[in-house]
């Protein structure tokens, strides 16, 4: 028997120490790993670093001062352009923020999955991308073009996490989706992943291309059927952008914000779906 | 003036602006950022640029850009990246604010280290403007996005690519600036900004007050033109086909 690293949400979230650096996957309000992180927030875990296509992953952990450290290239939720929870936390200055550019951070994680200590790219440079992050530096070709470039730094985290539309019990996962977003550069940037699941299967259906986690990197899976909510997981559901308007305009108010943390957030992972089933009924 | 062209709305004349950006490009991919350069990709593709590369707004790219199913091409945002390294892009991405050598910012407001206002973050706009051509759009032209100097460069203008060193200018060029009120480039001897139209109905001093650096201008009283005006089937196309509902009116009103 093959081993089975399928574990409940609060027994991946249990593994998870403070000061750990986490790669979280996901782009903006897409396929994020919502449910190991509504675990997380069950647990007292702190002075997490995240690095993460940032949407309403960093706004939840910082909301709840989870969050020592950010490197993103930005934190939005799509259809709502701004998180509010992050414009927050950096306008109150509660975070230490790396801001990187989107193919730096490409690059940065290309790096980390490849174990050199960085990847040489134009980009960067002239930016205040440069200015504001004093830990980055340039490399110079050993060619004859002799060019100047930047020398993304590798990322490399303690623990991943992704969300996957499928997933066996070894940790193998897939992504039904168009774009499997940098899932797969992250679980191998990563010591450790963690993979949430729609639904766990015994056999995979659908292109092997769609297979862009591996078990060798994967120390645990997690089944959270709507574990994505409320960031969008297609083909099997879409963004829910009432609830998703509904966490804008409660993270406006610190009322409203722990109003909706009683509501949705002081149970476990059943207890949230049992919550957005009630709101889905109240909101037809 | 009585031509079916003098019933354009603003937001029409822009439209037709934004898709100026992509004339002459070849076979490049084409990524507007916002709701009125995507009508203008768009039309450039039907229209005068019919090699054009066009994705859906995510992964897909579409042989047809009116049929959703038309796929031809797969495009996740990490093959994305590397096309904009291989420079076969022109991106027209927005801007909360922009500086007279083109220098923009979409991160924060105010001292980057406390922010006044957090914005999106500078997401791939370091990338983008050092390794493929660039224009910004601009909906609502202001003194508050057109500034003297940006707080925090995510895209970077003519200025800092020369202080950063060949390797930032070898392939960088931004193109032009599609505003409400304009069209503006970078066609000077020191890559300084340059008005180059005016919208109809639009005058120069109203560019002018609503601009905080002054942009070159060309000699002379009527120097300056007005941008072009729809032809009457690149209204029925945006009118009819890509925009029936006219979503365009909610980023320039009508």
């Amino acid at each position: 028997m093959a081993h089975d690293k399928t574990l409940t949400p609060d027994q991946f979230a249990a593994r998870i120490e403070s000061g750990m650096t986490l790669g979280i996957g996901g782009w903006g309000a897409r396929r994020k790993p919502m449910a190991l992180v509504r675990a997380l927030l069950r647990t007292d875990v702190k002075d997490l670093t995240v690095v993460s296509p940032g949407g309403p992953d960093v706004g939840l952990l910082a909301a709840a001062g989870r969050v020592r450290k950010l490197i993103a290239p930005f934190v939005t939720l799509d259809s709502v352009p701004l998180e509010p929870h992050f414009r927050t936390a950096r306008q109150g200055g509660a975070i230490e923020f790396e801001e990187w550019d989107e193919a730096m951070f490409l690059w940065g994680l290309t790096a980390a999955a490849n174990r050199l200590p960085f990847m040489p790219i134009r980009a960067g440079l002239g930016s205040d991308v440069m200015t504001t992050n004093p830990r980055l530096r340039t490399v110079t070709s050993p060619y004859e073009d002799g060019e100047e470039l930047l020398a993304a730094p590798a990322l490399r985290f303690d623990a991943a996490l992704v969300h996957m539309n499928r997933a066996d019990r070894r940790g193998n996962a897939q992504c039904l989706g168009p774009d499997p977003y940098f899932d797969g550069l992250l679980s191998e940037a990563a010591d450790r992943t963690y993979v949430s699941c729609e639904q766990l299967v015994d056999r995979f259906e659908g292109p092997p291309q769609s297979l862009v986690v591996q078990r060798q990197n994967v120390a645990g899976v997690v089944q959270a059927p709507n574990g994505a909510h409320f960031t969008s997981c297609v083909p099997d559901y879409e963004r829910d952008e009432a609830f998703q308007r509904a966490y804008v305009k409660a993270a406006a108010e610190p009322e409203e914000w722990q109003a909706f943390e009683r509501r949705f957030l002081s149970g476990d992972e059943d207890a949230y779906q049992r919550a957005v089933d009630t709101f889905r009924e109240e909101n037809q | 003036m009585t031509t079916a062209a003098s019933t354009a709305t603003r937001a029409e004349v822009c439209a037709v602006a934004c898709a100026e950006a992509w004339r002459g490009d070849g076979e490049i991919l084409a990524a507007p950022m916002g709701v009125v350069p995507g009508i203008g990709a768009r039309l450039a593709r039907l229209t005068f640029s019919p090699d054009l590369l066009l994705t859906n707004g995510e992964a897909l790219l579409l042989s047809d850009p009116l049929d959703p199913q038309s796929v031809e091409g797969w495009l996740p945002y990490a093959k994305h990246l590397q096309m904009v390294a291989g420079g076969k892009r022109h991106v027209m991405m927005g801007a909360s604010q922009i500086d007279r050598y083109g220098n923009q910012n979409i991160s924060c407001i105010g001292d980057w280290a406390r922010p006044k206002r957090q914005l999106l973050g500078s997401r791939g706009a370091p990338a983008n403007t050092l390794n493929n051509p660039t224009s910004y759009w601009v909906p609502k032209h202001s003194a508050r996005v057109f500034v003297e100097r940006v707080d925090m460069v995510s895209g970077v203008g003519y200025d800092r690519a020369a202080e950063a060193g060949p390797s930032a200018t070898r392939f960088h060029g931004l193109r032009r600036v599609v505003t409400d009120l304009a069209v503006l480039d970078f066609a000077t001897p020191d890559h300084r900004m340059r008005l180059v139209s005016v919208h109809p109905g639009v005058s120069v001093a109203e560019v002018r007050e609503r601009t905080g650096f002054a942009p070159d201008l060309p000699e002379g009283p009527d120097a300056v033109p007005y941008t072009r005006e729809p032809t009457p089937e690149e209204l029925r196309l945006i009118r009819d086909v890509l925009d029936p509902r006219r979503v365009r009116e909610r980023e320039v009103p009508a």
